[in-house]
């Protein structure tokens, strides 16, 4: 009896041995268990669990809560039931097509079919420098250097050209527009068309970039150091003197952010918007 | 119509005598604008005549439409190094349709009079809307290294 109980103690410490090891390696399954008990009988076999392979080039869909910008009708005297038509068709393209979430600043690549060589599509990367338009005619701006040549697109995000819209790195930046992109050092705006996704958390905070760009020096399409386009992401210090940085706040217009008729409180509509979305969706 | 052409002219004589001392800080042409007459540039194929470099950056002379204003697709007069060439436009910085391509710069390609390239490679991605014109400048786009 005594043997026996010894045995069975063995027989449990060799067990938990063995888990310990197999937690710690999965593919540890020695065979000395028959080796140290010989009269026992073998325990039942298990299988070992099955391993989880983790694609980390796979971009996951988003677990963040977030309304595409364009689904905001713009506040005018237009009819609202001409916004909501057009939300029901774009939520009906978003069934067929996988628009993902995206800012300006991240990096895209479209694939879209080419009407004029017939069964041929065409892939084009970028960085997104814009996103505009509301409803069904909302366009995003994608930039790219290729061959010591920029090139932009501007793509209609419900074109049923677009075939594929990937989001290879996501990030936001400083503005929501980039097109001063267009006068900066080529080096920005350049992005290799092989580009492999980053990985991308599901939850969590959407990557934040507070890169400060390097201009080329002036003419510029635009006087970007003017107030109204009220842009943080060059630095003026390298391309401006503080004489010119003054002169350009000649025409500031300070008083405007405080005009009441000019605010649009889009909170609750986009709360209202984003619950009719998430019911089309399900259906 | 006299008074921009004047100021032009008097920006370019500004331009060509301040040119040695510094790098002029405006611009001397509209940025937005499609192809006209008297818009400069950009050669982009690698012809010897649109590479060698040349105190006068190459003009349009004239734009082969109805209405004078070139697109992606027309025919165009170059006055380059003291020469009238014809040329093919390739891309303008003036943004076209949606899901077309707009260019950093005004790209042409010179072509001889029968609509053939003069040079054998075309540096810079080509829009792919060029190929509308498959049957009349197939020449053009077989020397293409990209398209966009």
């Amino acid at each position: 009896m005594a043997v026996c109980g010894k045995g069975l103690n063995k027989m449990m410490f060799s067990l938990s041995l063995l888990r310990n090891l197999r937690l710690r390696n999965e593919r540890f399954i020695s065979t000395c268990l028959c080796r140290l008990s010989p009269h026992e009988e073998p325990p039942k076999f298990t299988p070992p669990s099955k391993p989880v392979i983790v694609d980390k080039t796979q971009t996951v869909a988003s677990l963040r809560k977030f309304l595409s910008p364009e689904f905001i009708p713009p506040r005018q005297r237009t009819d609202p039931i001409k916004f909501s038509m057009e939300r029901k068709d774009m939520i009906r393209r978003r069934q067929v097509l996988n628009i993902p979430e995206f800012y300006p600043g991240s990096i895209l690549a479209v694939t879209m079919s080419d009407t004029n060589a017939a069964g041929k599509v065409s892939r084009f990367v970028g960085i997104c420098i814009q996103r505009g338009g509301t409803g069904l005619g909302a366009t995003f701006i994608l930039r790219n250097i290729i061959d010591n040549q920029g090139v932009e697109i501007c793509f209609d995000l419900y074109s049923p050209r677009i075939q594929k819209v990937e989001v290879l790195k996501l990030e936001k930046r400083l503005d929501d527009s980039l097109l001063y992109l267009r006068d900066a050092m080529p080096d920005y705006s350049t992005v290799n068309p092989d580009m492999k996704p980053v990985p991308i958390s599901p939850t969590g905070e959407v990557p934040f970039n507070d890169i400060k760009v390097r201009m080329r020096p002036k003419p510029w399409s635009k006087r970007w150091e003017r107030p109204k386009f009220y842009i943080k992401g060059i630095r003026f210090d390298l391309s401006l003197t503080t004489e010119q940085m003054e002169h350009a706040q000649k025409w500031a217009q300070p008083w405007r952010e405080y005009d009441m008729l000019k605010e649009y409180d889009t909170s609750e509509l986009e709360e209202q918007i984003f619950n009719e979305v998430q019911q089309n969706t399900s259906k | 119509m006299a008074l921009p052409l004047l100021s032009r002219s008097l920006a370019g004589l500004l331009v060509e005598s301040s040119s040695i001392t510094h790098q002029r800080t405006f611009s001397v042409s509209a940025v937005a604008a499609a192809i006209q007459k008297m818009t400069r540039v950009r050669v982009v194929d690698n012809s010897s005549l649109g590479n060698t470099p040349y105190h006068r950056a190459p003009r349009v002379i004239h734009v082969y439409t109805q209405n004078g204003i070139g697109k992606v697709g027309d025919k165009v007069l170059l006055a380059i190094k003291g020469q009238k060439k014809k040329a093919l436009i390739v891309g303008h910085k003036m943004p076209g349709d949606r899901m077309t391509p707009r260019f950093d710069s005004n790209n042409v390609v010179l072509i001889e009079d029968n609509g053939n390239p003069t040079g054998t490679r075309i540096k810079v991605p080509i829009p792919t809307h060029l190929r509308k014109h498959e049957g009349e400048y197939s020449k053009v786009l077989a020397i293409a290294s990209a398209f966009v």
